[in-house]
């Protein structure tokens, strides 16, 4: 039969000859193989230091955008959950009182907002549902912890700060924003 | 008197002290070997390029729970690893660290005890350290743990045979079974002086005494008794906290102990070559010499590590056919040889 990878090598049992037996020369073409690899480049990538290159379009931590005058863009309609396939998040609406308009872009806005970091798949799909353009994927990576209950993300770590804008440039690549140019989504410029 | 003890407590005390800094650093040194052949980085983050990691090591062992199981022989669980250590320290008496230093005209010779049985003392402790293994592997009541000791001792005992054995031939050709007269034969200059290392009289023998070594130290390829992809972990299974660390520790001193034993019976020991040619004085000669010894073992300590990454382990059949069927032969050959070539140079 014609094998697959055409590397198979065809196994026979025989009486191993003197050498073989004396163990001692393919003890040595062992060792000698080892030594090569000890001397050899070394594969590891020392994580925090120095990190491997990733895609430009890198899915990552979530972040939830603020406006340009530093509101919350979200308006809890709750397209993302429903997009999640992998149902990692819940929100709780609430309605934007009076004075609070430097707060939250729309009148409606999530209270709470958590996303299940154990759950995310990272597809992406929460940012293609959101009409508002509040939700991006970045390219931070969701560090560990300790219990599974510090994995629920909420508003605290996912809303960017006012001070420290996250850049999701790299997400608005021209094929999106060519999208979004579509004029069912003037509502959202 | 006085003056005599204190000479023989300092120098105890150093080569104990030493003995364990370098059982604690081969542990250190073998992630890191073991890391480097697989292309690997190895500890790293306990101080610079990780040399903190036995000292972290340590405290964990020292912190863990310990664990006696409740069907154990408690009195017996303890001694185990008590002797397995106690043992592989006690034979680091016999080996001469270099030669004698000269402090106010006394000679102080660098060798704790220089008994005129130092090879058997050595043979006869290195035998009780198998009880360690024995002892703890049957009080563990656990049928992993008895299975490895039982491994164990078969081992020791069948490798034990070539490697008196192959020692034989090497008395023979010594004629002395001291370590310390064994180690200064080997010294020597250029000229009449010379003298070769023992490897160039007994390379077969020196052969034997590797492989033997190897599984008395129950390193790879030879480690059935822990061999942990069929046995948990061997005589070791049921054990934790510092009580497992002393069986680890206790490997690693065997490691260093044979890796100078075989220094000092086949290259030469504390000499190094023209140590007599180079006009220093005793003492710069005997530090030098001590420090030649000290890599010589380093040398054999790396070799160790890079045997045990390098090859599988042996099926038990197969370790007991090498044992009995190919070195013990091929060790009575080696004398009879020996014999014969002494007999036709005289």
């Amino acid at each position: 039969m014609q094998s697959l990878s055409g590397r198979s090598k065809v196994v026979v049992k025989k009486e191993m000859t003197f050498a073989e037996r004396m163990y001692l020369p393919a003890i040595w073409n062992g060792i000698m193989i080892t030594i090569r690899h000890f001397f050899g480049k070394k594969a590891t990538v020392k994580y925090p230091e120095e990190k491997r290159p990733i895609s430009p379009v890198w899915r990552g931590q979530h972040v939830l955008k603020r406006d340009e005058e530093g509101r919350e863009r979200c308006t809890a309609c709750g397209l993302c959950a429903v997009s999640c396939p992998a149902e990692a998040i819940t929100m709780q609406a609430a309605e934007r009182k009076k004075g609070e308009e430097h707060l939250y872009r729309e009148e409606r806005y999530a209270a709470t907002y958590e996303i299940n970091m154990l759950r995310c798949i990272f597809c992406g799909l929460c940012e293609e549902a959101c009409p508002k353009e509040a939700i991006f994927l970045t390219d931070r990576l969701v560090t560990t912890e300790f219990g599974r209950g510090e994995f629920i993300y909420g508003k605290d770590k996912l809303v960017e700060p006012v001070d420290a804008r996250i850049d999701v440039s790299k997400r608005q690549t021209k094929a999106v924003l060519d999208f979004k140019q579509d004029k069912r989504f003037a509502h959202n410029r | 008197m006085t003056e005599f003890l204190t000479y023989k407590l300092i120098l105890v005390a150093a080569v104990f002290g030493i003995t364990l800094f370098i059982a604690m650093y081969s542990t250190y040194f073998e992630r890191k070997v073991a890391a480097f052949m697989q292309d690997r980085i190895g500890p790293n983050r306990a101080g610079p390029f990780g040399i903190l990691q036995p000292l972290a090591d340590g405290i964990k062992f020292f912190m863990k729970e310990e664990i006696i199981p409740a069907n154990a022989n408690k009195i017996l669980f303890v001694i185990g690893p008590c002797v397995a250590m106690l043992t592989a320290l006690m034979a680091g008496v016999v080996i001469p660290w270099g030669g004698s230093l000269e402090i106010n005209g006394v000679q102080y010779s660098l060798q704790i005890a220089d008994l005129n049985i130092g090879i058997l003392y050595v043979f006869a402790v290195v035998s009780i350290g198998v009880y360690g293994i024995m002892i703890g592997g049957w009080a563990s009541n656990n049928k992993f743990s008895l299975l490895g000791a039982i491994r164990a001792s078969a081992q020791m005992i069948s490798y034990e045979l070539a490697m008196g054995l192959s020692i034989i031939a090497l008395i023979m050709v010594t004629g002395t079974l001291s370590l310390g007269e064994i180690a200064a034969m080997q010294g020597g200059g250029v000229g009449s002086e010379w003298n070769f290392w023992n490897i160039v009289y007994q390379p077969l023998g020196f052969m034997i005494f590797i492989i033997c070594a190897f599984a008395e130290c129950n390193r790879m390829p030879f480690d059935l008794p822990e061999s942990e992809t069929e046995l948990v972990g061997g005589y070791h299974t049921e054990y934790s906290s510092m009580k497992l660390g002393f069986y680890m520790f206790a490997e690693y001193i065997n490691m260093f102990i044979s890796s100078a034993l075989m220094a000092t019976l086949y290259f030469g020991g504390y000499n190094f070559p023209f140590m007599n040619d180079l006009g220093l004085s005793t003492n710069v000669v005997t530090i030098l010499g001590t420090l030649a010894l000290f890599v010589k073992i380093a040398m054999f300590i790396f070799f160790f590590m890079w045997i045990r990454w390098t090859l599988p382990r042996f099926r038990y059949d197969q370790l007991m056919n090498l044992g009995w069927k190919g070195l013990l032969p091929l060790a009575i050959a080696n004398v009879l040889i020996t014999a014969f070539v002494m007999i036709l140079l005289d």
